[in-house]
């Protein structure tokens, strides 16, 4: 199994860099960008049901001792987390090579290799067990988004792009600075090591780490007050970046977040969570219905669906952490499925503002049909997949008896629906007339069927993905809350590491 | 020995925070740069008291300083290196498009400056 683990991890690296060698050949790229994208989200399947079947698997690379060498662990959380990751990497990267004739698609040369610099990061991040290579893992990230956002050198994604660096390489030196603390406050930075350490430390200096790393992963993962940076920078870029911007960055800061917060013992954080997650949810729900156009509005939806996954962390019970855990496996598909609707809506009106578009569902009744299924998913009506993650949520807080912040939770899905309903009226219903539709946009024009078709079937196929979420929610609650169990009482976990 | 590190992380810190929040991006590079010292200097401080090189066979085991910090702080350092060189490119494209390297105003203040115009004043550059 050791073999599979570091072929996930190192294969994403090895083929950006064989993608950027070979950049003349479009052809030759995309094989090498979509085989070895294909090949990993294969590999996170395999792992996923050794995994859920024989317990954690752990490397140590090199052969170490796990307090001096890195070590990767795959546990069910995340095996989990690795699945999704992967999967929906490859459904967007399926969506750039159809997108890219047109104005709106990235720069092919450079996003697909990026891409897989960046999977590179987010395996190693999902992967890692110590609290330095997550370092490298979210360096790793940030500077292949950093590229990703402004390799196009256009004046908006320079100006949004420089306050995005500015904030996340702030919060990248809190994270060294963080490392160093831990690490003179317990002489190791292995995560197993620390599970059975920092809850020995003093109270005070414990909830000094805790804070200390809320922050610097609450910058990554854009909860209140530290999401300014994320909805002016997101919708600046190609559609298809944003998506994976979208349903992974954010994500992967929640991940660390439960990941260090959980396995470390954080419980008398839970307070202070709770109420950073009931304003996560208000503010970015407030923001998203002040917004006129569609890729802002949605951006603004990341901030307020982070604060779910928080209240779940919040909590600090196996029901509210598995529901943090089946609330990231569906958020990560829906907010890339919606950001790609809003890609095609692009291409197809030639922007995304409210007012510039509108009676798109006459046109275009397959759009409208993947917007509305994936909406009323972010939602969370039933019988959709955000349904089935909110009522874990929802359940684990009444039983964890913090009414408060499921009302606010239940008050954030009302108008979430909203603001979708506020798209749906500007964007679908109306008259196709009134903007000179029937015009094609400039831009659009060079747009192949066959580019066309690929962006329908690999949109198609994420919100297909996200109802099998909902279908299949009875095993994947169960898994959640066998991945929630071993998150919050370390054993195995610390074990497979150390034995 | 270690108080020193600890005096000179906490000024870099210091300088390096009010650098970045300068608005030309020529400083905020130079404040990244002395917040990375700030950072490595905190990772070796951390690795307790000063000794000699961890070379094997060259110094004693047990009078060695803890190599792991040094480690991580090399590993630290290439990184912080990568992201000056990539803000000073941000930099000089900014340079290119606008003629001086000063961050823009925030889209959403503009657009609430755009609707009330009185609003804006003071903000204006």
């Amino acid at each position: 199994m050791s073999a599979v683990v570091a072929v996930i991890v190192v294969g994403p690296l090895v083929a950006a860099m064989c993608g950027l060698l070979s950049s003349r050949h479009e052809v030759v790229r995309d094989i090498i960008t979509m085989g070895s994208l294909a090949v990993v989200t294969g590999l996170a399947a395999w792992l996923l049901v050794v995994v859920n079947t024989d317990g954690p698997v752990a490397v140590r690379v090199g052969g170490w001792d796990p307090g001096l060498g890195i070590v990767l662990v795959a546990d069910l959380f995340a095996a989990l987390i690795l699945l999704v990751a992967t999967a929906t990497i490859l459904l967007v990267e399926l969506f750039a090579i159809g997108q890219r004739r047109s104005a709106w698609g990235a720069d092919p040369r450079l996003a697909g290799p990026i891409l897989l610099v960046l999977t590179g990061g987010v395996v190693l991040a999902i992967l890692t067990g110590d609290l330095f290579t997550l370092f490298v893992a979210f360096e790793l990230i940030l500077v292949s988004s950093y590229v990703l956002l402004t390799h196009q050198g256009q004046r908006g994604q320079i100006r949004s792009g420089m306050t995005y660096v500015v904030m996340n390489l702030f919060a990248s030196t809190l994270f060294l600075v963080g490392v160093a603390f831990v690490y003179s406050a317990t002489g190791t930075v292995n995560l197993a090591l620390l599970a059975e350490r920092i809850p020995a430390l003093d109270d005070g200096l414990r909830m000094g780490i805790g804070l200390w790393f809320l922050v610097v992963f609450g910058t990554k993962a854009a909860i209140f007050p530290l999401f300014s940076w994320l909805p002016d920078s997101y919708p600046t870029a190609p559609t298809t970046i944003t998506a994976v911007f979208a349903g992974l960055l954010t994500k992967i800061g929640v991940y660390a977040l439960i990941r260090f917060h959980v396995l470390t013992g954080m419980d008398a954080l839970g307070p202070v969570l709770l109420v950073l997650a009931g304003l996560t949810m208000l503010v970015g729900v407030a923001g998203a219905l002040a917004q006129d156009d569609v890729k802002r509005i949605l951006s603004f939806h990341i901030v307020s669906q982070i604060g779910y996954m928080l209240m779940g962390l919040g909590l600090f019970t196996v029901a509210g952490v598995a529901g943090a855990i089946l609330f990231l496996v569906h958020q990560i598909p829906i907010k890339t499925v919606l950001f790609l609707v809003g890609g095609m809506i692009e291409v197809e009106a030639g922007t995304s503002a409210l007012d510039r578009v509108s009676g798109l569902a006459a046109r275009r009744g397959f759009i409208a049909l993947m917007f509305a299924l994936s909406a009323l998913s972010l939602a969370g009506l039933p019988p959709f997949s955000g349904f089935v993650a909110k009522l874990a949520l929802v359940d684990a807080g009444i039983d964890a008896v913090a009414i408060p912040i499921v009302v606010v939770a239940l008050v954030g899905s009302i108008l979430t629906l909203l603001s979708m309903a506020k798209i749906w009226l500007g964007v679908f219903w109306g008259s196709p007339v009134a903007n000179g539709a029937g015009v094609p946009p400039a831009g659009s024009a060079d747009l192949r069927p066959a580019g066309r078709r690929l962006m329908s079937v690999a949109t198609a196929t994420a919100v297909t993905a996200t109802l099998a979420i909902a279908v299949f929610a009875g095993p994947l609650w169960e898994m959640s809350q066998r991945a929630a169990t071993d998150l919050i009482d370390p054993t195995s976990y610390v074990a497979e590491v150390l034995g | 020995m270690s108080a020193a590190v600890i005096f000179a992380a906490a000024a870099l810190a210091a300088t390096g925070t009010y650098l970045i929040t300068a608005r030309t991006l020529s400083r905020i590079v130079l404040g990244f740069s002395l917040l990375g010292h700030a950072a490595v200097l905190a990772l070796l401080a951390s690795g307790g008291r000063a000794g000699d090189a961890p070379l094997a066979n060259r110094s004693a085991t047990d009078s060695m300083a803890d190599p792991l910090p040094q480690a991580l702080s090399l590993t630290a350092i290439v990184i912080s290196f990568g992201l000056t060189l990539f803000l000073l490119a941000l930099a000089r494209r900014e340079h290119e498009l606008t003629g001086d390297d000063l961050v823009e105003d925030d889209l959403e203040d503009r657009r609430v400056a755009h609707v009330h115009p009185g609003a804006d004043e003071g903000a204006a550059p």
